[in-house]
């Protein structure tokens, strides 16, 4: 009934849609209605990992949690091995597993043994399963010989791995990452990310949302930029790459400009976009500038008023991809 | 059987955490033996030994209902506030049946505070409560808790879809002791406030354990007590699924 007869892909999104109410004031009260996913679409494949990447409060989280039926999209669908997150949302609940970012969601005052086997049992892991499969898992995240100490006095990435363990007690076909390698050192972030490439190896079909371009371009099959509740660019890294390529980066290195000059040299003949990023007491203006166009001239004259540090030139990264998507100026924005 | 080794597991698993926090640990220790202490110091100034097994049974049952009640409404803020309700709402198992171990293992405290109590009496206060019926005491006790634990439980289920709920289970705290006539009989109240009592499993339950220590016939209080505590336990279940879907629908089970 609620299976779809004929689904391609694993995650099927078709136009998924959120909106949140909330109030401001007391005395005065006044509704307000926030759009935090507006019309997304997207499918991901059996064994594909899928990649949702976007700044800080772009709809990332908002639409994993309509997919993993913690929350009710305001409109349009979503399918999950054929089943409907809305109306067969306990189907869905048995053949996923979702991971969260961040030290909660776990019981602190229970050791990592006991974590895992609590939601075992929330799981319905045969018993006789349950012990060699909590082994492989602890073994699979690093974990094993410290499976009996209490997870209050773990550290933030041997947290996470926990995380992804427990994700994964129940042998889920899909795997839900919502931003796994925040907060977590390089080392950690980097084994982890290696975790999460044996997972895709082992076939497990996965939507990871990151704000990390790099973790995307390194893990991704596939990526979907969200901006503001909306699917601004989708496809391969390579794809996104050349959204990009062609046209150099002019970086220059101010101290104190403002935002007038800023939208100065945004208006110059030539310019695709620019960014600005503060790097302690300076800020870097990350210019992108169409292929064949000459512009230092022009920019370093429309900062007259400002303090200038180092200029230079280099190639755009899918980095700069990135930044030109979420901040919306680019042509393709 | 899975069902009922998922509840032991989890029971047991709840349970503990809540023997391994020491600050917790001392205050549900203190709890019941502070309600007994101001009990009997009260109820000792008019010279009744009758008035004094009153208090003693009265204090236990206040002490049954603070740590379940209360806390019960408590516990499910806390696993907002510990990022894990959401997973447990994820879970595929049906979220009134992870619920009931987790209060099930409140209810366990329960057990302690009549312990505890009838203990204190007989240890600092130099006086045993006669308990004529042993084994209907036992039973009615256990019905008591179990009936707390259903309100506890109900309680519960209205966390998960209001964030600030958990002050329900304090504001029921001290007018529970009064209604349910734990320390005061029931007669002194006007006659609105019996029926309000009558709709309550401790009033039974406190009626049971009254009548199985002094010898009378506990079985009608005990079954009624039961009975309203299921219907509470109903009424728990049928609304944690609609409860749930307003709060996927509100956004509520999560902090932010």
């Amino acid at each position: 009934m609620s299976r779809s007869p004929v689904s391609d892909g694993v995650v099927e999104v078709a136009d998924l849609r959120r909106s949140y109410r909330t109030r401001t004031g007391i005395l005065k009260s006044e509704k307000k209605v926030v759009e935090a996913v507006r019309g997304v679409s997207f499918s991901i494949e059996r064994g594909e990992l899928f990649g949702l990447l976007g700044p800080n409060g772009a709809g990332k989280t908002t639409t994993i949690k309509m997919l993993i039926t913690l929350l009710l999209p305001t409109a349009g669908t979503a399918r999950v091995l054929g089943h409907d997150v809305v109306a067969a949302h306990r189907e869905v609940r048995r053949h996923i597993g979702y991971v969260f970012g961040g030290d909660r969601g776990l019981y602190e005052r229970l050791n990592a043994l006991d974590n895992l086997r609590y939601f075992a049992e929330l799981y319905a892991v045969p018993p006789r399963e349950q012990k060699q499969r909590i082994g492989s898992l602890l073994e699979l995240v690093g974990l094993t010989g410290r499976e009996k100490e209490r997870v209050e006095g773990f550290s933030r990435g041997m947290r996470q791995r926990l995380h992804i363990a427990r994700g994964l007690l129940h042998d889920p076909e899909v795997l839900f990452l919502d931003e796994p390698t925040i907060g977590i050192d390089p080392v950690g972030a980097r084994e982890l990310r290696a975790t999460i490439g044996a997972l895709r190896e082992q076939g497990k079909t996965i939507l990871l949302t990151t704000h990390y371009m790099f973790e995307a371009d390194e893990l991704c099959d596939r990526i979907a930029v969200i901006r503001d509740g909306r699917i601004v660019a989708e496809g391969s890294p390579d794809v996104l790459k050349k959204r990009v390529t062609g046209g150099h980066v002019l970086e220059v290195e101010t101290f104190g400009v403002p935002d007038s000059e800023v939208d100065a040299v945004r208006g110059l003949a030539g310019v695709r976009s620019v960014a600005v990023e503060d790097r302690g007491q300076a800020q870097l203006l990350l210019v992108q500038v169409e292929p064949g166009a000459e512009v230092t001239s022009g920019v370093l004259a429309r900062l007259d008023g400002t303090r200038i540090g180092r200029v230079g030139s280099r190639e755009p990264t899918l980095e700069d991809a990135y930044v030109e998507l979420v901040s919306g100026q680019g042509p393709h924005g | 059987m899975s069902l009922l080794r998922m509840f032991a597991v989890t029971y047991w698993l709840h349970v503990k955490m809540l023997a391994t926090s020491a600050f917790d640990g001392i205050f549900q220790v203190v709890w019941p033996l502070f309600f007994a202490t101001t009990a009997f110091l009260v109820y000792r100034q008019s010279g009744n030994p009758h008035a004094l097994v009153y208090a003693g049974l009265g204090s236990a049952m206040m002490g049954i209902w603070s740590v379940i009640a209360t806390t019960a409404s408590n516990l499910l803020q806390r696993e907002r506030w510990f990022g894990t309700l959401e997973l447990l709402v994820a879970a595929p198992t049906r979220f009134a049946l992870v619920l009931v171990p987790i209060t099930t293992a409140m209810a366990s405290l329960g057990v302690y505070s009549m312990v505890a109590t009838l203990l204190w009496a007989r240890l600092l206060f130099g006086f045993s409560v006669p308990v004529v019926h042993p084994v209907l005491f036992g039973v009615a006790v256990v019905a008591a808790i179990l009936s707390i634990a259903l309100i506890g439980f109900l309680l519960s289920v209205v966390v998960v879809r209001y964030r600030t709920a958990w002050a329900l289970g304090n504001l029921f705290e001290y007018p529970g002791w009064l209604i349910c006539g734990f320390l005061v009989p029931l007669t002194l109240f006007p006659s609105w406030a019996g029926w309000i009592a009558y709709a309550l499993p401790p009033t039974w339950g406190m009626r049971a354990i009254r009548s199985a220590a002094s010898g009378g016939s506990p079985y009608v209080d005990i079954a009624l007590c039961l009975a309203l505590g299921l219907l509470y336990g109903l009424v728990g279940a049928l609304l944690s699924e609609s409860v749930l879907r307003s709060a996927r629908r509100h956004a509520t089970l999560s902090l932010t």
